[in-house]
Formats: structure tokens, C-alpha cells, sequence
């Protein structure tokens, strides 16, 4: 669990919130990774594009085109915001996977941190979108009425547990990937099941680059279903 | 084989150890540190992708797209010049073999004439040269004949005369011309 733990990066114990550690510089080659791929790949703004700023395209194209589906046109202005977390979340993900690397999205903490805002973000833009006409997110119209009530208390817990599944799914996939991992690593010390334990390693591997990607766009796509729910709170 | 065995129980030792210290994720201390720099981290990367990115990645789109509904655009005209161009060598085309046509009728009537022209002509100038040829023959005849009269009065004469006889010239013409003439 080595890889886990967060140290300051200049020496020292004590961790202060403004202490630079490995957290600050794995985020920070996050980010220089998106600004690379989104801003050098693109900065020749060419017809015809290199196969950089066709990567960059699709990504752009990728989000946008899952923001204008789940939310509908009067989504799309929130498109930076989404962009900029799946962004973040893929490359955090992906950055994590290089070997000795720090995996910033398989902390609590950071992905906490994403997933409430996302749920006091989603609410309130709902609240100041619709009034109180938000809350007929939870009452269920289309079902009879003696139900509606056990409707409204189930819907609201499911609700209210949305960030909480929303961030853990995150943390969880990665540190479980990182752990599985490493577990297999270990056992490739044991000569006897060397072989075995090694292709395991690479067959993990295999599956945790694909895990990175879809945990960033599963957090993304619940982004959207939630603004969705937060633009058209009706059923 | 046994400190193999060893090896393996270090390694899963080694992991519960590290497990058993507790998960990093749940140390409440880091995460006021963690949460700074994420929030510094969500900022930055949306003030790069709203400032500069995604406007540039929409106008590159845009663009493009532009460009390509152009080329379309440009396609469709070029494609109805080719066709307006086929239909005016079409017509140009039938024109010309119309022109041709009545070109060639005119022309073969105009040798037609011509030749007809000159068949009158040639068949007048061979009228007039046969009769003149005639003519001259007739002469020619008339003169042979005069001559035979002259050449048969001598040779009468003299045959008269070689016989002994006593030949005057008018008998011996008179009886020539009355021979001649029967």
C-alpha cells in the first residue's frame, strides 16, 4: 500500500494543506498532460488534422457529443465544466498507471472532493433552475398515488447516496486495480508461480488501462444524467 | 521449494503489514492537502480548457466543417458546368452535321450543274466538229472523185490511143462521164 501514501515531495513530516507532495506533482503532470494534448496538439489548428489534434478532436468530440445526448441543447453550456473533469479524471487515471506513479483518483479525498461537487453543484442549479419545482424530481407522478410517498422517501435516499456511490466507484476501482496489481507482483517474487503471477501482472494491466478509461467516463456520463435531472427534474 | 514458500508468506506478510498499518486513503490528516491541490488542479485545467482549448478545438470544427460544406457546394457547380458544357457541344455538335448536310447537298448541286454545263457544251462542240469533219470528208470525196474522172479520161485516152484508135477528147469524156455515172 506504499503507493497509496501521500508524502511531501521536499522532505519533512507534516503535511500542511499547502505542503507540496507527490499529490501536487502527479496533479500537475495531469496537467500539463491536458494542456499538452488539448493546447500544443491543437496549436496548428490544421484543416487537416495531426494525429495529436485528432486525439484532442475526439476527446472533444467525446464529451460533447455525451453532454448534447444525456442534458440536451440547454446542457451544453455546461460543457466546460464536464470537459474539464473528465479530463482531469482520464488522465489522472491513466497518469497513475505509468510504474512507481501516484494515482490521485484512488484517494477518497480527491474523488470525494469531485463527486460532492458535482452533487451540490447539480443541486443547487436545480433549485435555481426550477424553484421548488425541483422537488418533483421526487415525487413520482406517473405512479399511483399511495405509492408516491414510498416513492418520494426511496428517491430521496437514492439521491442523497448519489455522491457518495458517485466518488467511491471512482477511489474504489482504481485503488482495487493498483491493489490487484500489486498483489499479483508480489507473488511474482515465488519462482514457482513466477510465470503465471507475471502474466497475470500484464493481463491486469491490460484491464486497468481499460478500467481507467471507462470509470472516467462512467463519472462523467453520471455527471450528465445528474445535470439532466437537475435541468428537466420532471420524470 | 521451503524458502520459496518462505518468500511467498514474506510477501503476503508483508502486504497484510502494510494493510494492517491502515489504508492511506483513510488518513484524515492528508486530506485538507490534497483537497488544496485538486481544487488548484480543477481550476487550472478549467481555465485552460475555457480560455484556450475548447474555443480552438470548436473553431478548428467549425472550420472544417466549413470547408467541407464549400468543397460540396463547389462540387455541385462544377458538376452542372459539366453538364450545361456537354449539352453546348451536344448542340454545337448537331449544328455542325446540319451545316455539313446542307453544305454537301449544295455542293453536289452546284457539280451537277456544272456538269451538266458541260456535257451541253462538249455534246454542242462534238456536234459542230462531226459536221465539219463531214463536211470535210465530203470534200475530200468529191475531189477523189473529180480525180478518178481525170485519171479514168487519161487512162481512156491512152488505151484509145494504144489500141489505134483515134481517141478525141470530148467522145472519150462523154463516154468516161456516162460509165462513170452508170
Amino acid at each position: 500500500m506504499d503507493q497509496f501514501i501521500v508524502k511531501p515531495l521536499f522532505g519533512g513530516d507534516t503535511i500542511a494543506w499547502y505542503t507540496p507532495t507527490n499529490v501536487t506533482l502527479w496533479m500537475l503532470l495531469a496537467i500539463l498532460a491536458v494542456a499538452a494534448l488539448l493546447v500544443l496538439g491543437t496549436s496548428r489548428r490544421a484543416i487537416i488534422p495531426t494525429r495529436t489534434q485528432s486525439i484532442a478532436e475526439m476527446a472533444y468530440g467525446f464529451v460533447y457529443k455525451m453532454v448534447e445526448d444525456v442534458t440536451g441543447k440547454d446542457g451544453i453550456k455546461y460543457f466546460p465544466y464536464i470537459m474539464t473533469l473528465f479530463m482531469f479524471i482520464v488522465f489522472a487515471n491513466f497518469l497513475g498507471l505509468i510504474p512507481m506513479a501516484f494515482t490521485t483518483t484512488s484517494h477518497i479525498a480527491v474523488t470525494a472532493v469531485l463527486g460532492f461537487g458535482v452533487f451540490i453543484a447539480v443541486t443547487i442549479l436545480g433549485f435555481v433552475k426550477n424553484g421548488t419545482g425541483f422537488l418533483s424530481l421526487f415525487w413520482v407522478e406517473s405512479a399511483p398515488l399511495p405509492l408516491r410517498p414510498v416513492l418520494a422517501l426511496i428517491e430521496l435516499i437514492s439521491y442523497f447516496v448519489r455522491p457518495v456511490s458517485h466518488s467511491i466507484r471512482l477511489a474504489g476501482n482504481m485503488m482495487a486495480g493498483h491493489a490487484v496489481l500489486k498483489v499479483f507482483a508480489g507473488f511474482a517474487q515465488v519462482a514457482a508461480i513466477a510465470p503465471i503471477a507475471i502474466l497475470g501482472v500484464v493481463a491486469i494491466y491490460g484491464l486497468e488501462v481499460l478500467v481507467a478509461f471507462i470509470q472516467a467516463y462512467v463519472f462523467t456520463i453520471l455527471t450528465c444524467v445528474y445535470l439532466k435531472d437537475a435541468l428537466h427534474p420532471h420524470h | 521449494m521451503a524458502t520459496e514458500t518462505q518468500d511467498a508468506a514474506d510477501a503476503a506478510g508483508q502486504g497484510a503489514e502494510a494493510g494492517g498499518a491502515g489504508m492511506p486513503q483513510l488518513d484524515f490528516s492528508t486530506f485538507p492537502n490534497q483537497i488544496f491541490w485538486l481544487l488548484v488542479t480543477l481550476v487550472v485545467i478549467y481555465l485552460i480548457l475555457s480560455r484556450v482549448a475548447l474555443p480552438r478545438i470548436a473553431a478548428v470544427l467549425a472550420e472544417r466543417q466549413g470547408t467541407i460544406t464549400n468543397d460540396l457546394a463547389k462540387a455541385e457547380e462544377l458538376k452542372a458546368q459539366a453538364v450545361e458544357a456537354e449539352e453546348a457541344y451536344n448542340k454545337a455538335l448537331a449544328d455542325a452535321r446540319a451545316e455539313a448536310q446542307t453544305i454537301a447537298q449544295q455542293t453536289r448541286a452546284e457539280i451537277q450543274a456544272q456538269l451538266d454545263d458541260a456535257m451541253a457544251k462538249a455534246d454542242a462542240e462534238i456536234a459542230a466538229k462531226s459536221a465539219e469533219s463531214e463536211k470535210a470528208i465530203a470534200e475530200i470525196r468529191a475531189s477523189a472523185m473529180e480525180n478518178v474522172q481525170d485519171v479514168a479520161k487519161d487512162v481512156a485516152k491512152d488505151i484509145v490511143a494504144a489500141m489505134g484508135g483515134d481517141a478525141d477528147a470530148r467522145s472519150i469524156n462523154a463516154a468516161v462521164t456516162a460509165r462513170m455515172k452508170g
